[in-house]
């Protein structure tokens, strides 16, 4: 029977991939002596080999073979672990992946690269050459000879062979399949009744097998008792005997007496005569290559699945067991309503809302991964960058296991290879004026990431230099981002950083440093419903500290109400909310006023004024004013009223309808009716556009407005 | 139908382990390293016991030898999938307790076939 294995190489690749992560971290880790990493990878690239036979991926079988044999050798102490190894072994870890993709996708690869890699493992195994450890399993197809012979076998196992597992009766049940099989006890060496244990064998066996067989095939079903037994095989006659193997006998073995029942077996009688008689030795090699061909293709369309735990389907289904409970209660309820039910009825909703808000909770878990998986390139991207770049320094990874929204992940890994190539690149000075600076040699670059109130925060920091204020002013001044004459806040200058085309790195390496990246950093981050900030300080490092929400489908948000609409207020950007105290209110110029908070100008928009509503409240007197900020700049939005705080789900204006300027999305309300969710950054852009606009009309209008107003924006 | 514990850490092989015997009408059980293939044991007694070698928190071989001290694991059959076809791997599976050996890669028709050495 042919058993159909390509389901499984989905799976096989995505372990494949765990593997070779697994291999490149410990690899980068790998200290003197330490043999439970050296274990762990020889495991993973043992199973990445033993799957790939399997499903016939050749090359990376072969290739895999060789990194194999150099971890064993280390494994089995054959070999130190040398720094050179280790390189080659990363390199190796590459390879294999190029060509497992390739395999996946049925693609070609870096020939090249994989040949190069193949020749310097080559050559280290040659170094330390040692008779070949393990061989890749051979295949043992002898010459097969078609015709029929008669062989005698004599069998006569030690008395405790049961005691490994093997039982004679099964092992001619296989000889049976071969052929004919006569089968004659031995029973001389049978002990009195009252001397016999149970457990211990007595027997022998001279059998006699007519088959199209090998006598290498015979000997193999022996094979895992040979060392247990005497065995002789010998073969009596050389006649062609019949060239008909579609009936093969199975004889029953019975202690003494042996009974001749012959039954057709529905066993493997192979496809064509002159390879048959096969049974036992079907090809090795694994799934032969139209099997493993067909599903390549159904591999590459399922790279979009997740791997989630039963206990969190579990827990689904038991959660809406629940709901359907919840649900006839109600509707029981429903049937046949009077008033004095309402506590029931009460009580049936708060019931319901429950477990709305557990499956919801529920359902969200499952997209939500460590973020291990988008922190685990960086141990390797570092160790290159170090290589590359000649400085020593270490990599400190916090927090992995805070979890994080699939697609957020997915989208947050390039943003953060971008940061972490420019903490190298730009931010960790050379070794001689970190010494020179009384610095430790080696610099240290730290991920962190936790959550924060409905949000994760990913930390990107480094004890270099910090960014120079200088000279990140006079090349914004020079690229006429802003006027020289500018006073800008730290904070300000930094986020000058984000700016298109703004790089500050006296030279352009080939790691970071083109100033074409910041800006898309930044613009990615954003798209994400995130923000990027900069903490820095001369001398003692930088830190750019990224902030996400945790997911993209559900958003926390206050509702506000505007005249006759509602809408959504992302919590994340709400710095506080109040009422206007109108001392504290300064007009500066037509219809612009700004809000003095504590020491701050905060720029009044009225949400009525820029989506052109109507609305009883007008005045900014006593009004209601939400602090909102994006970008590092605060403004008030001035709203009528604040309605509740809650979770929802954002539906795409864009995929709807189109993209709304000031608008990020919109939801259903629970009593059904649609509000727009405020784009609080692009909100901020829109006012301060108005108002420069406004400026350049007033030039001689002086007002502190030029603090709060920063010419990025325009 | 026979009951086969099948003990190995890539899910990808046990699962299609497991797969080729059901199909074949066997009964599975799985576990992920020799532990708790050892704790399975110890609650179920089975007919086959097919585990992988190199895996972490307790091997093949271990567990092998672990079980041949339970009572009711005295004469199950115990093979040893590997791609380690070297007499050295052999001989510690054997002096562990193993019956025999699956060589790797893994290859459904052979699988079945060899194991009737074992079990029917």
């Amino acid at each position: 029977m042919s058993v159909d294995l390509s389901q499984f190489i989905p799976s096989f690749l995505e372990e494949s991939f765990e593997g070779l992560e697994l291999m490149e971290s410990s690899l980068l880790n790998l200290q003197p002596g330490d043999h439970e990493s050296i274990h762990s990878i020889f495991r993973a690239a043992h199973s990445i080999k033993g799957g790939a036979g399997t499903f016939g991926f050749d090359s990376v079988t072969e290739f895999t073979h060789l990194v194999e044999t150099l971890l064993d050798e280390m494994r089995d102490g054959r070999r130190d672990v040398d720094p050179k190894d280790v390189e080659i072994l990363l390199a190796a870890v590459d390879c294999m992946r190029l060509l497992i993709e390739a395999a996946r996708d049925e693609e070609d690869y870096d020939q090249d690269k994989v040949a190069q890699t193949t020749k310097q493992l080559e050559q280290t195994l040659a170094v330390n050459s040692d008779d070949n450890s393990t061989i890749p399993a051979a295949s043992e197809n002898a010459e097969q000879t078609p015709a029929m012979a008669k062989y005698n076998i004599h069998f006569v196992p030690e008395h405790n062979l049961a005691k490994t597992g093997n039982d004679p009766l099964f092992l001619f049940s296989a000889l049976a399949e071969l052929g004919e099989l006569t089968i004659k006890a031995v029973t001389s060496e049978l002990p009195a009744l009252t001397d016999i244990d149970p457990q211990e064998l007595y027997l022998s066996w001279n059998l006699i097998l007519t088959t199209e067989a090998t006598i290498e095939e015979i000997q193999e079903i022996f094979e895992w008792v040979e060392d247990e037994c005497e065995l002789k095989i010998t073969q009596i006659d050389n006649d062609k005997v019949t060239n008909d193997s579609d009936k093969t006998t199975h004889k029953d073995v019975s202690n003494e007496e042996l009974k001749q029942t012959d039954i057709p077996t529905i066993a493997t009688t192979s496809q064509s005569s002159d390879n048959n008689a096969e049974q036992a030795n079907v090809t090795s090699g694994g799934v032969s290559k139209e099997q493993a061909a067909k599903p390549k293709t159904k591999a590459k369309a399922e790279v979009g699945s997740i791997r989630v735990g039963v206990d969190k389907v579990d827990n689904l289904i038991n959660l809406v067991g629940e709901l359907v409970i919840t649900q006839s209660m109600l509707s029981e309820l429903g049937n046949d309503f009077q008033m004095d039910k309402i506590e029931r009825l009460t009580n049936g909703l708060e019931q319901l809302l429950q477990n709305t808000k557990e499956l919801q909770e529920s359902v969200m878990r499952i997209r939500m991964l460590p973020i291990s998986f988008a922190f685990n390139r960086f141990p390797r991207l570092v160790h290159d960058l170090a290589i590359k770049t000649g400085k020593a320094m270490e990599l400190v990874i916090k927090g992995e296991q805070t979890e994080l929204d699939k697609t957020v992940m997915e989208q947050i890994g390039d943003p953060l290879v971008h940061l972490v190539r420019n903490a190298v690149d730009h931010g960790i000075e050379s070794a001689e004026v970190r010494l020179a600076n009384g610095k430790p040699e080696k610099g240290t670059i730290s991920l962190d990431a936790y959550h924060q109130g409905g949000n994760i925060v990913i930390e990107i920091s480094d004890d270099g230099g910090g960014i120079d204020r200088q000279k990140v002013f006079a090349k914004a001044v020079e690229k006429g981002i802003v006027e020289p004459n500018a006073t800008l806040t730290d904070s300000q200058v930094f986020d000058l950083l984000f700016e298109p085309g703004f790089s500050t790195a006296d030279q352009v390496t080939d790691i970071s440093g083109r100033g074409v990246g910041m800006d898309v950093v930044k613009r990615n981050i954003q798209s994400l419903g995130g923000r990027i900030q900069v903490e820095s300080t001369a001398g003692k490092g930088s830190c750019f500290k990224v902030n996400l929400p945790l997911t993209l489908a559900i958003l926390d948000g206050q509702l506000v109400k505007v005249g006759s609409e509602t809408y959504i207020i992302p919590l994340i950007s709400i710095v506080e909310s109040l009422q206007v105290d109108n001392e504290l209110v300064n007009r500066v110029s037509g219809d612009m006023a700004l809000y003095r908070l504590r020491d701050e100008n905060v720029p009044i928009l009225p949400i009525y004024q820029m989506f052109g509503l109507k609305t009883e409240y007008t005045s900014i007197n006593n009004a209601l004013l939400v602090v909102v900020e994006a970008d590092g700049q605060k403004v008030g939005l001035m709203v009528d009223n604040l309605l509740a705080q809650q979770q929802v789900v954002i539906k795409s204006l864009k995929e709807n309808y189109q993209q709304v300027i000031g608008i990020s999305g919109a939801t259903i309300l629970g009593d059904g009716s649609v509000a727009m969710i405020l784009d609080i950054p692009g909100m901020i852009q829109m006012a301060l556009t108005h108002a420069q606009n406004k400026r350049h009309n007033t030039p001689h209008n002086k007002t502190s407005l030029e603090n709060t107003v920063i010419g990025e924006y325009s | 139908m026979a009951k086969v514990l099948v003990v190995d850490d890539s899910n990808s092989i046990r699962d299609m382990v497991s797969f080729t015997l059901k199909s074949a009408g066997y009964q599975t059980v799985e576990a992920k390293d020799g532990r708790e293939g050892l704790n399975k044991a110890q609650g179920e007694g089975f007919d086959l016991v097919i585990s992988d070698v190199n895996m972490p928190n307790m091997d093949g071989i271990t567990l092998c030898a672990e079980l041949r001290k339970l009572a009711n694991f005295k004469f199950t059959p115990i093979l040893m999938l590997t791609t380690e076809s070297s007499t050295d791997m052999k001989m510690r599976g054997k002096s562990a307790g193993a019956t025999g050996w699956l060589v790797k890669p893994f290859n459904p028709e052979k699988l079945l076939a060899t194991i009737k050495r074992v079990v029917r």
